[in-house]
């Protein structure tokens, strides 16, 4: 078992059928699939022990993936947004390595021993223009490490989450049908090579021999061009990525139209209810995916389909209408839980730490080992419930609650009601340190442009809401919110500044 | 016969077909296609063999291929002339649930 299987099923059944395409550039699944064995032929007689990425989408990266694949050793795609510091240290820690990097991403770096670097150029004209690869099948153990992903690392130095090839395949065969795209069907892949998301659409793609479609950078802009340039059926967006598509149509004024367009998947972090209603306004006709999954679990673990969320759009019914603001259900080859304190499964509807089961968990990371308990549980350190229809619904990370005197307050609940309020435009809510009550809760407010409100006045708002309770201890304002690039929200950076202020 | 492991791959020693199994039991059975127990991917082919007559409906790469117990199940990556067997009964093929993509 081994990842390199689904492209060399795409290559079997169509070997002519475009793969990838970027910018002006397209490749088969024949040649994609050649240039994996050359290159995969190269990087083994090299003694590397992993393969590097740093560098944006392109054609390369699915090659250097199915090539580490084809030498049997560990891809490493890397956030190339990172510090030189963080970069270097990073490259340290996988050497020796063939690296895949753009030169401009590793100026002023020192590359350690023990490195070959190629540019994205060099490595594809080396990967399609060499002498006729060995047609080896892959037979890499299936615990072989195929991916490995550094975490972002709010604390401490990024860990490294390792996927192995039996993790991923049992993903892509448990959530994939093989060859079911038809020919003119193309996907959308704006997230970054170095994310979950970005690895399983490179599989999941090509299992289902769908073309990719890569968008090197993002905008708005650029994605609704490029969506209607290539004819996009599919893609998958972060929800930051659809908040600035819609922002850009709202701004612009510029056409929303995207008629090739049928189905739009979103994750990777929480979707504002006002994003996700606008965009099914915008587009009526488009099935909407919204997939929960995280980098230990090879990407999606649940789903809100696209009947979960008509029904929850037309519904009057406030229970079923929720359900737009859930994750959806399990898939099949995942059991979930929700656990309690006591570690004993919590009934529907009772918040809780969500447990994840199944064969594509690999919750793991490098020095640190497995984190599933004996039963192959995983602890994803999400809060959450399920409801009694089986829709989870999500609730923050567990170390994001604010534990104020003894009670377990979750910040996403004042954030929404504080979202509603007319002159907010954006909101976060963390833990301070409080002398009576241990922890308080704070609030980071953005104005809209234009609006004014006060301390008081967003206090009295919360309080004719919310128990007293969840009434912010500090408030305060600021331009903007501090959010990584996927559209995270740096949350230890707001802890820091309002502990600093209080 | 054998015992089958999660995750290997084998090919028919009589036509193209190449498997993986993706779900077995412990028991020792005996995989055939075309009627011919089926090999290692190293392994060489017997010259000019064919499927036996019983077992010729053929196998469609990416489809799934169970027993009707479930205990064992294939996923045929490449496909061939054979039919898959497990102790002298052909395997049915898996009807795949659809999902929405997802990524």
């Amino acid at each position: 078992m081994n990842v390199l299987m689904t492209l060399e099923m795409a290559a079997e059944c169509h070997p002519e059928r475009i793969a990838a395409t970027c910018g002006e550039r397209s490749i088969t699944y024949g040649r994609m699939l050649e240039a994996a064995r050359r290159a995969g032929a190269r990087i083994r007689a090299s003694g590397c022990r992993h393969v590097g990425f740093l560098d944006v989408n392109s054609l390369a990266a699915p090659v250097a993936l199915y090539a580490a694949a084809c030498a049997g050793l560990p891809y490493v795609p890397m956030n190339y947004r990172l510090t030189k510091p963080e970069i270097r240290a990073l490259l340290q820690r996988i050497a020796p390595a063939w690296l895949v990097a753009d030169p401009q991403l590793l100026e002023g770096i020192e590359v350690p021993d023990g490195f070959t670097v190629v540019d994205r150029e060099q490595f594809l004209r080396e990967a399609l223009d060499g002498e006729h690869a060995a047609e080896e099948p892959a037979q890499a153990d299936p615990a072989a490490v195929a991916v490995q992903l550094f975490t972002s690392g709010t604390t401490g130095a990024p860990k490294a989450a390792v996927l192995r090839h039996e993790n991923l395949m049992s993903y892509i065969l448990g959530t994939v049908e093989f060859a079911a795209a038809d020919e003119d069907d193309a996907t959308l892949v704006a997230v970054p090579p170095y994310h979950i998301a970005g690895i399983s659409a490179i599989l999941s793609s090509t299992y289902a021999c769908r073309r990719m479609v890569q968008l090197p950078g993002f905008d708005g802009q650029a994605w609704l061009e490029t969506c209607r340039r290539e004819k996009a059926t599919n893609a998958f967006v972060v929800p930051t990525m659809l908040a600035r598509i819609i922002e850009y149509i709202d701004g612009s004024g510029a056409e929303a139209a995207m008629p090739s367009l049928r189905a739009l998947a979103y994750g990777g972090g929480k979707m504002p209810a006002p994003v996700i209603e606008r965009a099914m306004q915008l587009w009526p006709a488009v099935d909407f995916t919204n997939a929960y999954g995280l980098t230990e679990t090879s990407s999606t673990i649940a789903l809100l389909d696209p009947e979960g969320h008509r029904e929850g759009f037309h519904s009057a019914d406030p229970e079923v209408r929720k359900r737009l603001h859930s994750v959806g259900r399990p898939i099949d080859a995942v059991e979930i839980e929700i656990r309690g304190e006591d570690g004993n499964v919590l009934p529907a509807g009772e918040v809780g730490s969500v447990f994840v089961r199944g064969g594509q968990v690999a919750g793991e990371y490098l020095g640190v080992g497995s984190l599933l308990d004996d039963k192959g549980w995983f602890p994803t350190c999400d809060r959450g419930y399920l409801d009694k229809y089986g829709f989870l619904y999500l609730d923050g990370r567990a170390d994001d609650v604010i534990v104020r005197g003894g009670e377990n307050i979750s910040p996403g609940e004042i954030e929404d009601v504080l979202r509603q309020h007319p002159a907010i435009a954006d909101v976060a809510v963390v833990a301070v340190p409080d002398t009576e009550w241990g922890e308080a809760v704070g609030a980071v407010v953005v104005l809209g442009p234009g609006a004014t409100a006060g301390e008081a006045e967003l206090r009295d708002w919360v309080r004719e809401r919310l128990r007293s309770s969840r009434v912010p201890a500090v408030l305060c304002f600021r331009q903007q919110l501090p959010y990584n690039e996927m559209g995270k929200i740096l949350r230890r950076v707001l802890r820091e500044e309002l502990s600093a202020a209080g | 016969m054998n015992t089958l492991k999660t995750g290997s791959r084998l090919k028919s020693a009589v036509c193209d077909t190449e498997v993986m199994v993706v779900r077995a039991v412990a028991d020792e059975v005996c995989l055939e296609c075309g009627g011919a127990q089926m090999l290692p991917m190293g392994a060489d082919k017997p010259a000019a063999a064919m499927a036996h007559e019983a077992f010729a409906q053929g196998t469609l790469v990416g489809k799934r291929y169970t027993d009707a117990a479930e205990r064992f199940e294939l996923l045929c990556t490449k496909g061939g002339k054979g039919s898959l067997s497990i102790d002298g009964v052909v395997l049915a093929v898996k009807q795949a649930k659809a999902l929405p993509s997802s990524d």
